[in-house]
């Protein structure tokens, strides 16, 4: 019996296994197709002269200097993490304030199911549409906001996307309107994963709501609010539908809506003739940015309290 | 007492900020019936009597709902392939043991962190390569492969799939895969339509790709159509008809959104408990 046993077995478990590789099969091949080999190509590109058409040069590093002393790259950039960094802390700030408000044990808020979802309804929107219709708004001479404004005794229109600072912040403050319902949600999520014991504990030794918030909330919470920050500033660097719609691919008004990805799609794309192994660069550049700081981020936000 | 006002003045803020996440629809809704001189003159919140103008001009321009028929066409392929796919990928490294399993686990996971951005250069090069450019195929056949889907799936089959179930279906004589098929796909159902609705929103707003690989006007997505607007002079200066196509593009997913709002929501929780 146990020598029939040791003989069957492994020849059938091993036939069972084998299929996983004709299952595996489609994506592995899709995969290094359409993701593997396009992040290598356009690493290869990025150390040469490419017009898109035509011979590949290959120049060394010289795609990556010209990056680095290239000022409107870095304005690029600065414009970027201006536009994501109001975001995200707005964003943050509002999900945590509306966290605390219905985890509250005291206030038993009620509707969270409707709420959440109202809250989140502007992220499914697309992106083009949504510039559009602020864009429309948003309009200095003819738009309803200032039209409403104008309700209020704001006289002297905005001309919201005509200056450097408006333009800017508008766009901040629409993307912290398509996005505070998810980090909320994620948030709200992780607070209900969290032990009821512990601020039951907390109450009954006197902790008030913010103690329990700052000493339970919070440091229970980070992880996903590491996990939120990172995602948002790995979208917030990619950042490209709503000022690319919203402006031009210039970024007006005087650049201040360029992000570092409309920089980039200015040279793979738009430029005639195109400068391909310069955008390449720019996107590995980019990639290395968002690398360092993701492993920072981690590092600091990951560091366990003593 | 005092707590009772607290809470009404909570009540108060939560409502406001409902209010501000809607009222940009509304506005839109109601200026899609209006004329663009009553829209540059005056706001009101009582709709107008344009919106059969406004309606003929935008269809003048471009036909919207041949846009929203080129989305569908993606959206929806892309979205069973990725379901299908991930979920078969998924349980092939959740059951099985085969040689090379940690390699596309942990290039699943690096490739997770990797911005979409970074390859567009190559993608669009590879496209280019292989003559696909305005064709739809590879805004859909890419969809095989979703790392992030294929993450969440096996991590969700691991927590969920009793693997004697598999055992006792393999005595009974079943083969692997009809045993994916009949038994452990069905168990997956409400992970698959989790990532499924993520997965067709995504698909259904995707701009950037479309807009570098389609040239022919009437292949356009809908995001893709309604950006080029923008290109627009005689329908550009018409605020009517603009938040008219807005409000063409836009309505279909508030009404999807009414009755699937809880998977949708439920999506996102997901994606942050598997940290």
């Amino acid at each position: 019996m146990a020598v029939s046993n040791t003989v069957a077995r492994p020849k059938k478990k091993k036939n069972y296994n084998n299929m996983a590789y004709v299952f595996v099969l489609p994506f592995v091949v899709v995969f290094l197709i359409f993701s593997v080999y396009p992040v290598f190509r356009t690493l290869q590109l990025s150390f040469a002269n490419y017009k898109g058409f035509g011979d590949v040069d290959y120049i060394g590093f010289k795609n990556y200097i010209r990056v680095l002393q290239d000022k409107y790259f870095w304005t690029a950039l600065l414009n970027t993490v201006k536009i994501w960094g109001v975001n995200i802390v707005l964003q943050l700030a509002i999900a945590f304030l509306l966290t605390i408000a219905f985890s509250d044990i005291k206030f038993k808020i009620k509707g969270l199911g409707f709420f959440r979802a109202v809250y989140y309804l502007p992220n499914i929107i697309a992106a083009t549409s949504v510039a559009f219709l602020f864009k429309t708004l948003l309009d200095w001479r003819y738009g309803t906001i200032n039209q409403i404004l104008a309700k209020f005794g704001v006289n002297e229109p905005i001309n919201w996307l005509g200056q450097p600072v408006t333009a800017r912040l508008s766009i901040s403050l629409i993307q912290t309107w398509m996005w505070f319902g998810n980090s909320f949600i994620m948030l709200m999520a992780g607070v209900q994963g969290i032990n009821k014991d512990y601020f039951e504990a907390a109450s009954i030794d006197g902790a008030g709501r913010w103690k329990s918030f700052f000493y339970i909330t919070l440091p229970l919470l980070r992880p996903i609010l590491l996990y939120v920050t990172i995602t948002s500033l790995i979208g917030g660097i990619q950042m490209f539908d709503l000022p690319f719609l919203m402006g031009t691919v210039n970024g007006e008004p005087l650049g201040a809506t360029q992000t570092a990805i409309m920089y980039l799609y200015k040279f793979g794309f738009a430029t005639r003739p195109k400068q391909v192994g310069y955008a390449s660069a720019i996107a590995y550049i980019l990639f290395l940015m968002i690398l360092i700081i993701s492993v920072i981020q981690f590092k600091v936000m990951n560091r366990k309290e003593d | 007492m005092a707590k009772t006002v607290k809470k009404g003045i909570l009540y108060i803020v939560l409502i406001l900020l409902a209010v501000i996440c809607m009222v940009p629809f509304l506005l839109m809704l109601v200026n899609a019936t209006r004329s663009g001189r009553e829209i540059m003159t005056s706001f009101t919140l009582i709709p107008g009597s344009s919106l059969k103008e406004n309606w003929d001009a935008v269809f003048g321009f471009f036909n919207l709902f041949l846009g929203l028929w080129n989305s569908f066409k993606v959206a929806v392929p892309a979205t069973i392939l990725t379901s299908y796919f991930s979920a078969l990928t998924a349980y092939a490294l959740a059951v099985y043991k085969f040689k090379g399993k940690n390699v596309i686990f942990y290039t699943i996971v690096i490739f997770m962190m990797i911005p979409g951005q970074l390859s567009l250069i190559g993608f669009y090069n590879l496209i280019s390569k292989l003559k696909l450019i305005d064709s739809y195929l590879p805004l859909i056949i890419p969809a095989i492969a979703a790392p992030g889907t294929v993450f969440f799936l096996k991590q969700y089959l691991e927590s969920v799939l009793p693997m004697a179930l598999l055992e006792a279906a393999r005595i009974d004589g079943a083969r692997e895969i009809s045993i994916f098929h009949k038994i452990v796909f069905p168990i997956m159902v409400p992970g698959v339509a989790t990532m499924a609705i993520g997965g067709f929103i995504g698909n259904w707003n995707a701009y950037l790709i479309p807009l570098l690989l389609l040239n022919t006007p009437k292949k356009f997505t809908l995001p893709v159509m309604i950006a080029s607007l923008n290109a627009s002079k005689d329908i550009g200066t018409n605020q009517g008809a603009i938040y008219m196509a807005l409000a063409v593009s836009i309505v279909p997913i508030l009404i999807v959104f009414c009755f699937c709002s809880k998977y949708i929501i439920s999506s996102i929780s997901a994606g942050s408990v598997k940290e």
